[in-house]
């Protein structure tokens, strides 16, 4: 049986830019380091010898502990650079700090930004393998991918599910993410949000739009509960926390109205009582610890992929 | 010295000529301007299968001096212009510190006398330091020669302040150009607002922060009887604010840049910051508007709002690197390629555009290519197709969008005052 | 690549695994404690005929499990084809088991050293040992298997292909020439 599809690019920048082909890649290989993460010894030697840099400009206890563990299991060397934010002119450039740990002849950077385009602008000024964690409003592939991994496993396709994302899409890159791959691979997404936190044009990217939260979950497969971000400095009118929780929240009340087995996601950390009740957080269709699981697996993956086309000297350049 | 550039396709639509001539400079001037001329001439040039239009007067350039000198200067700046063809640059006042004041005028002469290697005429601010609090001192800016006053970079939110700007500006004959933008609507906004802006992840600039605040500058200048010059206008609305205006006879002039005919959001993809600009590149239908303006009439002038900026405050993450690019050295090659060879303009049109209506709505007698004019004047190879490198930039800063693409049209000699002041290699 | 020579057709290749089944188990003493672990891809069609073949000798199931050693390769950077990660499915306790590896072609050896270093990981077996159905020597480690189908002198620029009916829709064994490619890695 020949496999036709090959991973050849050093950079993991987001969803958009991949084929299906690519995605799916991406899933068949987290499978298999699912498996590494169920043993007694959960690491094998595919990175050793190899430094991942987790480069995190935005506080992240979750993520970057996700590809710490990743990159550990894969036998990889781990350094961890957390840098203030607090004055954007102060100190080094993104691309003076890229160059410096490319220096030190680290082989991943792990990326997570602020600004949007972050990761892309990183990865067109260094050699070394990058990987976007998170860079502004733009991407957050690995997320969408271990969510697609989740569904994957819980409902054997993706092909043709129904999956409502629900928050605030216009500040999310978690939601664009998942809107990319989703539709990439032949699920139908749809995005629930007060007026102002639907971002114009969202439709161009694949995804049906409603503001009424039952009328999301009527059908679909699935529900990804953004966090609302509250601690975002914007300008923009917020809804208050209770009246969101009464309009958007999902609670046990709106599940009884969907599927039976509707499954619950949701990227964390959860907000108690703004977007989901803690029942729902804690009752047999939610999946949310099951993606911090997969999240591990999903991540050894894409490390691994991305390790492998640069030492392969497979490299295409970032799109 | 006397020159005779000889047989090039003459386009000078100020004396409504378009065909082949001959012409002789002297002593600065335009000598002789006919079907063939036979003089005793230090040089000749063989210009066969050329196209000769007056220098360009490009109305809304920012040269940066005082105050950025490591960006751009007066020197580097018209040097750049020279090699765009463009012989005569309004310098634009938001420089560090901004022109808000006699002093700040006379400096700027003295820096243009010193070191100008075109032609550059000076506007000043509306109001002090730009702030949009306090007026400048209008009639004594114009004694000290200033053609226009702007706050460009800022709109005058106050409409009071802008009512009285108007009407100073008319008593004393010197045209107010708008930056039509209000900031409360704009924001922190990097991109056009739109599915481009949602795809990237980018804040966006509603096109209604522009067309709004165009609608109520054009409506203080109805009232104002004054006439006013809207600013790189970018996107539909605009132009159909503008047009409406222009039918009910109010006196309102509008100037849009090469990059809102060329170029469009999706561009923005890579997240490259050369093309970043404010007003932002729109959408295609907005591109397909301002090409209609043009054609129209609409707009009536191409300026480059030539912004150079450092390599530092560019090559930097997209939402936090500067507004701006670099036109100087493109602007004519971009309209030749977007518009000469799309048959949108004849060339008497863009000629009009880029050379004669800058000078009118300025004051000044440039533009034109009549005899004892002043000898400023640009030929053209309008069929050479070139890449823009980097490396062959003139300009101090390379923030250009346009580098790496193919344009049409060279710039073989740029005559300023009667001498050669560039020749391409 | 041009086929040089057919060394084992499906009768023979039929006979050695038959032979190597009774020698797994007159070697163990019987199948109790004993694991197969086919090393993927055509180690693991092999393997399962092996325990089919023993199942009719001792009328017993033998366990039998799927090694993916992709992440234990040492040669990476040298192959040009990206090999693509599969699943390792060894759902017994390989603790003090006799592991019995399972593998089409025995070369360098650095195969059979990845396999045994996925094993370890996985747990501390009895013994591992090493069933081929074809050796074609060129050791580079100091590996050896327990139990041969047929030993196959060749030269380094030669390449021995194993087909099985399950994945190639024939069984038999060829050597064939290499025009001067990579060397891949058995």
């Amino acid at each position: 049986m020949a496999e036709t599809q090959v991973w050849n690019k050093k950079d993991l920048l987001g969803l958009e830019y991949l084929s299906k082909e690519e995605i799916e890649l991406i899933l068949n290989t987290a499978d298999s380091f699912k498996e590494v993460t169920t043993r007694e010894i959960k690491k094998v030697p595919a990175l050793r010898g190899k430094t991942v840099v987790n480069l995190f400009y935005e506080p992240s206890t979750r993520t970057r502990v996700s590809f710490e563990l990743a990159a550990k299991r894969l036998s990889a060397d781990v350094i961890n650079i957390a840098v203030e934010t607090s004055s954007v002119k102060k100190g080094e450039t993104l691309i003076d700090t890229g160059r410096n740990i490319e220096a030190l002849k680290a082989d991943i950077i792990v990326v997570r930004h602020n600004s949007s385009g972050a990761a892309m602008m990183l990865a067109q000024h260094v050699n070394i393998s990058v990987v976007n964690a998170g860079d502004g409003w733009h991407e957050h592939p690995t997320q969408a991918l271990l969510d697609m991994f989740t569904l994957k496993e819980k409902l054997g396709r993706l092909e043709g599910i129904r999956v409502s994302i629900v928050g605030d899409i216009a500040h999310s890159r978690v939601a664009r993410s998942n809107i990319w791959g989703l539709t990439k691979l032949g699920a139908k997404v749809t995005v629930c949000a007060p007026k102002i936190l639907i971002p114009p044009g969202i439709e161009e990217m694949g995804a049906s739009v409603t503001y009424n939260i039952d009328e999301a979950l009527t059908d679909a497969d699935a529900v990804n509960v953004l966090r609302m971000q509250f601690e975002r400095d914007e300008a923009d009118a917020f809804p208050k926390q209770l009246e969101y929780f009464k309009k958007f929240g999902i609670t046990q009340e709106r599940l009884a109205k969907a599927k039976k087995d509707l499954i619950v996601m949701h990227p964390g950390p959860i907000n108690r009582g703004i977007e989901i009740s803690s029942e729902v957080a804690d009752c047999p269709q939610s999946v949310i610890l099951e993606q911090v699981t997969n999240g591990i697996a999903v991540r050894m993956a894409v490390l691994f992929l991305v390790s492998q086309a640069r030492d392969t000297g497979k490299n295409e350049n970032p799109s | 010295m006397k020159i005779l550039l000889r047989q090039a396709r003459v386009v000078d639509p100020a004396n409504n000529l378009d065909d082949i001539r001959d012409i002789l400079i002297d002593r600065g001037k335009i000598e002789k301007v006919a079907s063939f001329i036979s003089a005793p001439v230090e040089q000749t040039i063989d210009c066969k299968g050329k196209i000769i239009i007056p220098g360009i007067v490009d109305m809304h350039v920012h040269l940066r001096e005082p105050g950025r000198e490591d960006k751009e200067t007066i020197a580097s700046g018209t040097k750049a212009a020279l090699k765009g063809g463009v012989t005569t640059i309004l310098a634009m006042p938001n420089t560090n510190p901004a022109i808000d004041s006699v002093e700040q005028v006379r400096l700027l002469k003295s820096i243009i006398k010193e070191t100008a290697q075109a032609n550059v005429v000076i506007s000043a601010a509306i109001t002090k330091g730009r702030l949009g609090k306090e007026l400048t001192e209008i009639p004594k800016l114009k004694k000290e020669g200033i053609v226009a006053i702007t706050d460009d970079g800022s709109s005058v939110d106050s409409s009071l302040l802008l009512s009285k700007a108007l009407r100073k500006a008319k008593e004393h004959k010197i045209v107010v150009i708008c930056h039509c933008e209000d900031r409360l609507l704009s924001g922190n906004g990097v991109v056009n607002l739109g599915a481009v802006s949602t795809r990237l992840g980018l804040r966006g600039i509603s096109k209604e922060s522009e067309y709004k605040r165009v609608q109520r500058d054009i409506q203080l200048a109805e009232k104002a009887r004054c006439p006013v010059h809207i600013a790189h206008v970018s996107c539909k609305e605009s132009v159909e604010i503008i047009a409406r205006a222009k039918r009910k006879g109010i006196k309102v002039t509008a100037e849009t840049a090469p990059h809102y005919f060329a170029l469009s959001e999706e561009e923005l993809l890579t997240y490259d910051t050369n093309l970043k600009m404010n007003p932002p590149l729109r959408s295609k239908a907005d591109v397909a508007a301002i090409k209609q303006g043009l054609i129209k009439g609409t707009i009536d002038v191409i300026a480059s709002d030539h912004a150079p900026h450092t390599i530092s405050e560019k090559d930097i993450e997209f939402d936090r690197a500067e507004f701006g690019i670099i036109g100087l050295e493109t602007e004519l090659s971009v309209a030749i390629t977007e518009l000469i060879s799309q048959r949108l303009l004849t060339w008497s049109d863009l000629v009009r555009k880029i050379s004669l209506m800058p000078a009118r709505i300025l004051g000044i007698d440039k533009g034109t290519l009549g005899e004892g004019k002043s000898a400023d004047l640009v030929v053209i190879d309008p069929n050479k197709e070139w890449v823009v490198q980097k490396e062959g930039l003139v300009s101090k800063s390379k923030n250009s969008p346009f580098i790496g693409r193919q344009l049409k049209g060279v710039v073989e000699y740029a005559v300023f005052g009667g001498k050669i002041a560039y020749k391409s290699q | 690549m041009k086929e040089k020579a057919k060394v084992l057709d499906q009768e023979t290749i039929n006979r050695s695994l038959m032979r190597i089944a009774h020698e797994i188990v007159e070697k163990n003493k019987g199948i109790q404690d004993v694991c197969l672990v086919g090393i993927r891809t055509r180690g693991v069609y092999l393997a399962e005929r092996l325990a089919g073949l023993i199942k009719k000798i001792e009328n017993k199931d033998i366990c039998v499990g799927i090694l993916d050693i992709t992440l234990y390769r040492d040669d990476l950077t040298l192959i040009s084809n990206q090999p693509i990660l599969r699943k390792t499915e060894i759902d017994f306790d390989i603790s003090d088991k006799n592991i019995v590896l399972v593998d089409d072609v025995l070369y360098s050896g650095r195969t059979i050293r990845a396999a045994m270093d996925a094993i370890i990981d996985l747990g501390r077996p009895k013994t591992v040992q090493l069933a081929v159905l074809i050796d074609r020597g060129h050791r580079e480690l100091p590996i050896r298997p327990d139990y041969i189908g047929k030993n196959i002198p060749t030269a380094k620029n030669e390449m021995v292909q194993v087909k099985l009916a399950e994945v190639d829709g024939i069984d038999e064994v060829v050597i064939t020439e290499k025009d001067g490619g990579n060397a891949g890695l058995e």
